[in-house]
């Protein structure tokens, strides 16, 4: 818990000199702006209970495409990193391609997954699934192919299928580097799911922060951008946790 | 890290264990190497090889670092095809058998940490298919047999050096099969603990006997434990000597290595070991 009182102390001193800065019209002056556009943090506290159930309903939706893309991406990601680990061949042909491809700006190709796609959850779901496949997969395959070359030669006389050599030895040997793959994902997942909001979508909190940005709803807006943390924060918490119980020889 | 248990050292503390079924064993189970060469591209790694081991006999190798000897026990237990010439384990000399009839006991011990004690003895059962809990029971035998005791639910990174090394050895040995290949078994031990270990092997081997080859940079511990020791020479290996301990080897330790006999083979076997090194 100690560790925790020091960030706790930063963030609510920060806190405090925004509510200062903010309901004191000071930082409104500072950015030239009209004293409604800068919400303090106590308006966007009661913004966040006003829009309570407007915030939960939106919340719900991206929360589904987070969850969702994530999983896809993380089905995706193990399933390719176990088929370059038994095949040379396509480990050669594909890793290359696989690291550098994460150049490739996902975010900006969404608009044409939208025409491919439609409106629906689909185009959300495959740009938070390509987000999170490149780590976990790059991760995997990484943690795959650590295992130590003695461990599979003592399986082996030990009368081991390549498959048993796959789940007792190299599996167990790659889930570090897995979920240290996963934590990376989860903490993009989210913006990957509002930016797919924003190319095209009905409801979900990046529809929401979009109007909200059009009608000057700058409380509502940061209210929703707290929502979207807390998705965030609560992922990458679950994942941690996941790890402790299931990682525990290290 | 916990204390090691009082590890039985001499043939006696064994008595009445019976040995364990293991699969062919007859005399066709020796290790039979004949003209063996064998290069990795331009590198000849190993060169005119010629080895016989008994069955239940214990060839020690010793040689200087990087001759071969590695490569020589991945030859034998088929985890690879020699360049030239054949290495027959029990009459058959196809990969595919030898790697059936022997198991490999790599330097470092290579418990997989994620299990316990008993889960990694038990690997090989249940590599074939046993359940757990038969694996379990059947292992669970040796670990009373062999002073691992109340140790079979910790992890591996709970243990001492010695208890590790004996897990994997009893790892190796549940495997039931005829040919046991140890590469540096007890290199990573401390001078003590080591010379507990021998003298558990040596017991271990003549309770339940086995053909071994064995890989060691410790003359004494080839002269001790085996009934025959080849010393190789530097890369290519070859056989510079083969040598003969005066001693049987489940004898108590410490009397067999001080005893005049095996003194004089020991300096023999070094003789040899820096003539080949050259």
């Amino acid at each position: 818990m100690k560790r925790w009182a020091l960030p706790t102390l930063v963030l609510a001193a920060l806190i405090g000199l925004w509510q200062i800065a903010a309901s004191s019209g000071a930082l409104a002056s500072v950015l030239n702006l009209e004293d409604f556009l800068v919400p303090s943090p106590a308006e966007i506290a009661s913004a966040l209970w006003e829009s309570r159930s407007l915030l939960a309903e939106n919340a719900w939706v991206t929360l589904r495409e987070i969850l969702l893309g994530f999983l896809c991406g993380l089905a995706a990601g193990l399933g390719f990193a176990v088929l370059l680990r038994l095949s040379g061949t396509l480990r050669r042909a594909f890793y290359p391609l696989m690291v550098a491809s994460q150049a490739i700006p996902i975010l900006v190709i969404a608009p044409v997954l939208l025409v491919w796609f439609g409106f629906g959850i689909g185009p959300k779901l495959v740009v938070v699934a390509l987000i999170c496949f490149f780590p976990i997969t790059v991760n995997a395959t990484d943690g795959l192919r650590s295992v130590d070359p003695e461990a599979t030669k003592m399986m082996r006389t030990l009368d081991a299928s390549r498959w048993q050599v796959l789940w007792r030895v190299e599996a167990p040997t790659a889930l570090p580097f897995v979920f240290s793959g996963a934590r990376i994902a989860a903490t993009f997942a989210p913006i990957a799911a509002i930016f797919g909001e924003w190319v095209g979508a009905d409801s979900g909190l990046g529809v929401l922060i979009r109007q909200d940005s059009a009608l000057l709803e700058t409380a509502r807006m940061f209210a929703a951008a707290s929502v979207l943390t807390a998705i965030a924060l609560a992922l990458f918490g679950l994942i941690a946790l996941a790890e402790r119980r299931i990682v525990t020889w290290r | 890290m916990r204390q090691d248990t009082k590890v039985a050292t001499r043939t006696e503390d064994f008595a009445g264990a019976g040995a364990l079924p293991s699969k062919g064993d007859s005399p066709a189970a020796a290790v039979s190497i004949r003209g063996l060469e064998h290069s990795y591209g331009e590198l000849q790694a190993i060169e005119r090889l010629d080895l016989e081991v008994q069955a239940h006999g214990v060839l020690g190798l010793v040689g200087p670092s990087g001759c071969g000897k590695s490569t020589l026990l991945e030859l034998i237990a088929g985890l690879q095809q020699p360049s030239v010439g054949a290495v027959e384990v029990g009459g058959a000399d196809n990969p595919a058998e030898r790697l059936a009839r022997c198991a490999f006991m790599p330097q470092r011990d290579m418990l997989l940490p994620w299990l316990n004690a008993i889960d990694n003895a038990a690997l090989a059962l249940r590599n074939r298919g046993v359940r757990r809990g038969a694996a379990r029971a059947e292992a669970g035998q040796l670990f009373k047999r062999f002073g691992l005791a109340g140790f079979e639910r910790a992890r591996p990174a709970e243990l001492s050096g010695g208890m590790r090394q004996r897990v994997a050895f009893l790892r190796t040995l549940v495997s039931g099969k005829p040919v046991l290949v140890l590469d540096e078994p007890f290199a990573s031990l401390d001078a003590i603990t080591r010379a507990e270990m021998q003298g558990w092997l040596a017991g271990a081997l003549a309770a339940d006997p086995r053909t071994v080859v064995l890989v060691t940079h410790d003359v004494e511990e080839a002269l001790y434990l085996s009934d025959r020791v080849a010393v190789l020479s530097a890369r290519p290996g070859r056989v510079v000597e083969e040598l003969s301990p005066p001693a049987p080897r489940a004898s108590d330790r410490d009397s067999a290595v001080t005893a005049r006999s095996f003194v004089a083979v020991r300096e023999r076997a070094l003789a040899a070991l820096h003539e080949g090194s050259q």
